[in-house]
């Protein structure tokens, strides 16, 4: 925190004339050594440690991967399958890399979610919340250009209905998307600034991080209680041996599950689609982005309707990135004084619909939005036909013997005849997408900034070492989540 | 003078900087003095760094667009005498997908009948196709963009064995139905499949052009 005192005193001479030149010792000493840290901390808050093991591990992969990697539209593919048969581990380090990208957005949302709850985007931590939206959004930045590189199916149409994105933008966005692409379509010039790109942003994913850090070290951090540190004696405790400890623990279990992954269900979280190399004259019957991105593919298909002059299409766009910017807005649109919903007894019923909310987003963009989830009524078949005269008709039919049969009759009575499955009405995806979609962005536009009007807050403890001793008047004595 | 003494800066001003206001630039700290001048030298510095870092950026930038092979690449001559009958070839021209189909005398009747007011983008099928070099239409050969109008998919037509409801192309992304002349008929996508430029070099070599 800001105000603490540096507590580091150098031992070996080499130590001391070191730390009059760079005190580089005493930065890594006060930050992960001393580094006084609420006492109550819980699991949700090692996913900070976490996502730093993510991206080095990320990082590592891919440079390793790099060696082996091609960039042309010819040898790509290729390139990347002769890393998981010929290339030593090749196999491993592609399956960690892969792999790796999921874990690192499941860690992400933990930590996001983790924020939201205990109110960590509020003051004096907007900047800190700040830094990590824009962290957030450099990541998917990298994983889309990284799932570009394996140049299988996936990787060449999922690009080409992103890029197809700023093609709605008016007047513009036809010379973005050549710009973006480098050509009248995504080709070999594509896949090489790609490349680039997706070799460049975790680096700057690390620079940011480090602003992260430090931002979260002038206020230190937040806590379950959401009540500021008041006393350093008693509210905290320091970082080693604590939470690097706990930190270590919970970054071996993740370990253990990203292994159980690699080793066990490396594919499960891809698509098959992706191990066919790319071809532009063939798309692939159902085009879905990585599992992390399915949300925000959701609210883009949720928006089937024109608002006055501005068309479906550019308001999904408007919707999917609007659905991120208003992450960035939150720390002004939260009113509520307390910081966690552990004393939000309304706020939280909300919250938990939101995590829901998102999940079933996930859900809606991984299916065919036309398909039903709850069918009202049976699939029928209807005949549409026009006769010589031109008169148009439809007859519908349950069997298909009967409606051949009458198409057959139409037929040679001299009419155009054909048959075609008529959709019962259903409660489709798209519907579950659209209201979903309502409830995502009602959540921070509407209902945060009432509820903290209007919300009578429980009791949040005096200072955090009452909470964790239990000792402290009123709702402190609430058993810890 | 290589250590000047106040008053001796003080002498230098008043004698050699014609201020307007001696009394003030007596008061005034050094940053005070000529202000007018110093407010030009800083508005002329940052303009210029700001023009450099344009011209620098410009480049960077432009490097992004269509290189100069990329951009002759952009037409094709395909030959049409080949094309089987009922039958489509499909080509890639800048690696954008086009289809060249040989329609059957019924596809061609089926897409000339069709009254306009029941197209979503209403077009007559002789509006899209382009003349020979004598002037007339060629209605056995169509061809199309070979991008669904709704996101860009490309659909399967003949040759994969599914033309539709309307005996056109189906895209099966999200279930467009083309008819046989590329127009949409049903399905999200808002457009017909659209007509690149293209010309008849002869009867049957057509020259298309992104
Ligand atoms: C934020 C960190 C990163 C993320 C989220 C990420 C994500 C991805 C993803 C999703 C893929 C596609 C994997 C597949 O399906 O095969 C990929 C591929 C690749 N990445 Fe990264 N990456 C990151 C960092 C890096 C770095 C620093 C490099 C260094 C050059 C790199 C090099 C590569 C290469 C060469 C491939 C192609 C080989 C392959 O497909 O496995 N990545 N990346
Ligand atoms: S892209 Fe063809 S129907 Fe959507």
């Amino acid at each position: 925190m800001s105000g603490h005192e540096s507590t580091y005193t150098p031992n070996s001479g080499f130590e001391k004339w070191l730390d009059s030149r760079l005190p580089i010792v005493r930065l890594a000493h006060d930050s992960f050594v001393d580094f006084p840290t609420p006492k109550n901390l819980n699991y949700w808050y090692t996913f900070g440690g976490i996502l730093a093991v993510c991206l080095a591990i990320q990082i590592i992969t891919g440079i390793v991967l790099a060696m082996h990697y091609t960039a042309t539209v010819d040898e790509a593919f290729a390139s990347v399958e002769r890393i998981m048969r010929d290339v030593p581990f090749g196999w491993l380090l592609r399956y960690v890399h892969a792999v790796g990208a999921s874990m690192f957005f499941l860690a992400v949302y933990v930590h996001m979610f983790r924020g939201l709850y205990y109110g960590s985007y509020k003051a004096p931590r907007e900047v800190l919340w700040l830094l990590g939206c824009v962290i957030f959004l450099l990541m998917m930045a990298t994983a889309f250009l990284g799932y570009m590189l394996p140049w299988g199916q996936m990787s060449l149409h999922g690009a080409n209905v992103i890029i197809g994105l700023f093609g709605a933008i008016p007047l513009v966005g036809e010379g973005i998307q050549t710009w973006l692409m480098g050509g009248p379509s995504i080709g070999n010039q594509t896949l090489q600034r790609f490349f680039s790109l997706h070799y460049l942003l975790p680096f700057m994913i690390a620079g940011v991080v480090i602003l992260h850090i430090w931002a979260l070290h002038v206020p230190g951090n937040n806590n379950p209680t959401g009540v500021e540190v008041k006393d350093v004696e008693k509210d905290t405790v320091p970082f080693h041996p604590y939470y690097t400890v706990k930190d270590g623990f919970a970054i071996v279990l993740f370990l253990i599950i990203f292994a159980g992954f690699v080793f066990y269900a490396p594919n499960v979280l891809g698509h098959a689609d992706n191990y066919i190399e790319a071809n532009p004259l063939v798309t692939p019957a159902h085009i879905v982005p990585e599992w992390y991105l399915l949300p925000f593919y959701a609210i883009l298909r949720a928006i089937t309707f024109d608002i006055g002059p501005i068309q479906a299409k550019l308001l999904g766009v408007i919707f999917m990135f609007g659905s991120i910017a208003v992450l960035f807005a939150l720390p002004w649109l939260d009113t509520s004084k307390v910081k966690s919903m552990r004393y939000r007894p309304v706020a939280k019923q909300f919250f938990l619909g939101f995590v829901a909310a998102a999940l079933l987003l996930g859900w809606c963009g991984a299916s065919n939005p036309d398909d039903p989830i709850i069918p009202l009524g049976e699939d029928k078949l209807q005949v549409s036909y026009t006769t010589e005269a031109g008169v148009d008709g439809v007859a519908v039919f349950e069997a298909y013997d009967d409606a051949a049969a009458f198409r057959s009759e139409k037929l040679a009575e001299g009419s155009t005849a054909s048959i075609a499955i008529k959709k019962a009405s259903a409660f489709r995806f798209i519907h579950l997408a659209q209201i979903l979609t309502a409830y995502y962005f009602a959540y921070f536009l509407i209902i945060l900034p009432y509820l903290g009007l209007r919300e009578t807050p429980k009791d949040e403890p005096d200072a955090i070492h009452k909470a964790v001793l239990g000792s402290a008047h009123g709702a402190a004595a609430v058993p810890a989540e | 003078m290589i250590f000047a003494s106040q008053p001796d800066i003080q002498l230098f001003r008043q004698c050699c900087l014609r201020k307007k206001n001696v009394s003030d630039s007596q008061t005034a700290s050094p940053e005070a003095v000529d202000e007018e001048r110093r407010d030009f030298i800083h508005i002329a510095a940052v303009t210029a760094t700001v023009v450099g870092a344009g011209a620098v950026a410009y480049p960077l930038v432009s490097q992004m667009n269509p290189a100069g092979d990329t951009k002759a690449a952009s037409s094709l001559e395909v030959d049409t005498s080949k094309i089987p009958l009922g039958g489509e070839i499909r080509v890639l021209i800048g690696g954008k997908p086009f289809f060249l189909r040989h329609r059957t005398s019924e596809e061609i009747a089926a897409a000339a009948g069709v009254p306009l007011d029941r197209l979503p983008d209403p077009q007559t099928d002789a509006d899209r196709l382009v003349p020979l070099p004598d002037g007339a239409l060629n209605p056995a050969m169509l061809i199309t963009s070979g991008t669904c109008t709704h996101l860009g998919c490309v659909p399967v037509g003949p040759s994969q064995g599914n033309t539709g409801d309307y005996g056109g192309w189906y895209c099966p992304c999200h279930g467009s139905h083309y008819d046989t002349s590329g127009r949409i008929r049903k399905g999200p996508a808002p457009k017909n499949l659209a007509i690149p430029n293209y010309e008849y070099v002869t009867p049957g070599v057509v020259k298309i052009s992104l």
